[in-house]
């Protein structure tokens, strides 16, 4: 997924965001209602001792490195997605 | 009781491996591989299914196998002691009930794999979050705590091969000092080439048996040529009596007492030999603490790991009961079967004592065939058990361990026929 050719689609990159982040959530009913705005910590309850390795899940997943700052904001479900696209080279 | 035995995953399999004297030694092909001079040992199998009953995908990623095998003996014994599994909440804190499970070696599985490579090639970050909390020397108890609410005492001891049976006399002293109810006490070991290799080196292990895989743990023999690596857990649940007979559960048996002590390293003693003063007043403690005499002693489990130093320690015990001869109490050794499982077996092997007062029977030790002829001399032959004994007349069993370091444990069981 996210060749350097063909970029990936938001919906398609929140969707695999999503299949990263559940193995770290408890009550995975919570990832029925995601928005943009859902917290992976105060929301989705995530373990904050964790974080790092939904970080390097996302590196791995997405081929992608993220550095210490762009780690830093991401709060939310739309911040990862948002860092991601970002980093999607395009044709 | 919880027990991960390399030939017998339950309490139920671990129960009929002893009966029938089944071996779990095998072959390793990863000791094979790396060109160890001894290529057979002992590893118990944890099926998927088990470690998905128990453990979230996340936790399962980074695992190492001593916090495997002591979680799941202590959920094992946890259950097995009629107790449930907690909820989530603060009030399903246990504050009455703690845990003692230490290893002898810890996590040298997932610093092998993980912490020198990754760190070596200067890529840290890539370790993850779980890496400490694996590996720390606390790693099993810790996850025991959490997985069982536990909010008395935590902690993983670590004395060598007598880990295990150590454990269980620091238990019923927290127990019978009044600090807590119950406490889960016992050993665990996992697997890696890395822990074993020292021990290659040393030529302590049997490296003549490596095409009979089950005939190479030789505890007693003539021929016993040095132990056969293995790991696993082995878990009891220690309850004050009160607590116990209040929630009407199945008790096992009674531990009478214990002692633990270090021989110095003097008096013949070193870092790897015993001194027989030390062994003796350790034995002798521990009859003393559980107000018995030694003619009271019907059995033994004995440390016994098919080395040279089995004829020694038949003497010590022969010394410390002035017992020998057709008095000697009957005597067989666990680690016939599954070698030494290092900081797990006193835990494992505690488990087969407590099995065989309950059961009223008395396993056989097995690759005895051709008795060391010091030991023959010493006690009668019959004394040894070599073929499944069934008896309701052993009433009290001694376990013993000893380790590196020169330290010796004991623990005194009573059957319980009180019910």
């Amino acid at each position: 997924m996210g060749t350097s050719e063909t970029p990936i689609s938001r919906e398609a990159v929140q969707a695999k965001v999503l299949e990263v982040v559940k193995p770290f959530v408890k009550d995975t009913a919570l990832l029925e209602t995601i928005t943009d705005k859902t917290d992976l910590i105060n929301d989705l309850k995530v373990n904050s001792a964790r974080f790092i390795d939904i970080l390097l899940d996302l590196e791995d997943a997405f081929k992608i490195q993220i550095n210490d700052k762009e780690a830093d904001s991401i709060l939310t479900i739309g911040d990862a997605v948002r860092i991601i696209m970002s980093k999607q080279t395009h044709n | 009781m919880g027990v991960i035995a390399p030939n017998g995953i339950s309490i139920e399999a671990f129960e009929q491996a002893l009966r029938n004297g089944v071996s779990g030694i095998k072959h390793l092909p990863e000791l094979e591989a790396l060109q160890f001079a001894c290529q057979v040992g002992s590893v118990p199998e944890i099926s998927e299914e088990i470690k998905n009953k128990y453990f979230s995908e996340e936790a399962l990623r980074t695992m190492s196998s001593y916090v495997l095998f002591g979680s799941v003996a202590g959920i094992q014994a946890w259950l097995d002691a009629g107790l449930e599994l907690p909820g989530d909440s603060i009030e399903s804190v246990d504050w009455d009930s703690g845990v003692i499970l230490g290893s002898g070696m810890s996590a040298n599985d997932l610093f092998a794999e993980k912490i020198m490579p990754y760190t070596n090639a200067g890529n840290v970050r890539r370790l993850g979050s779980a890496i400490i909390e694996q590996t720390m020397n606390s790693a099993p108890s810790a996850h025991v705590a959490g997985l069982l609410a536990l909010g008395n005492q935590v902690t993983s001891n670590s004395s060598a091969c007598s880990t295990g049976t150590e454990s269980i006399v620091n238990a019923f002293e927290r127990i019978t000092s009044g600090h807590a109810k119950r406490m889960l006490a016992g050993g665990c070991e996992g697997f890696s080439p890395y822990s074993l290799a020292g021990f290659d080196s040393m030529r302590v292990l049997n490296r003549k048996s490596n095409d009979n895989p089950q005939a190479a743990s030789r505890p007693m023999s003539a021929t016993a040529s040095g132990f056969i690596p293995g790991c696993g857990a082995g878990i009891l649940m220690l309850e004050d009596l009160e607590s116990a007979l209040s929630r009407k559960q199945r008790i096992y048996a009674e531990v009478l007492g214990g002692a633990v002590n270090c021989g110095g390293q003097r008096g013949g003693g070193t870092m790897t030999a015993p001194n027989s003063t030390g062994v003796q007043h350790c034995i002798k403690a521990a009859l003393a603490m559980s107000e018995i005499g030694p003619e009271e002693i019907d059995a033994i489990s004995g440390h016994l790991t098919s080395t040279m130093a089995d004829p020694l320690e038949i003497k010590n015990w022969t010394l410390a009961l002035n017992r020998n001869g057709k008095n000697f109490p009957y005597i067989n050794s666990v680690k016939s079967m599954i070698g030494h499982c290092l900081g797990a077996a006193g835990g494992i092997e505690c488990v087969a004592t407590v099995l065989q007062l309950h059961k009223n029977f008395l396993h056989p030790s097995i690759n005895c065939e051709d008795i060391h002829p010091e030991i023959a001399g010493l006690i009668d032959e019959d004394r040894i058990v070599r073929k499944e004994i069934k008896t309701d007349n052993i009433k009290i069993m001694a376990k013993s361990s000893f380790g590196f370091g020169d330290v010796n444990s004991c623990v005194i069981f009573k059957k319980w026929a009180n019910d």
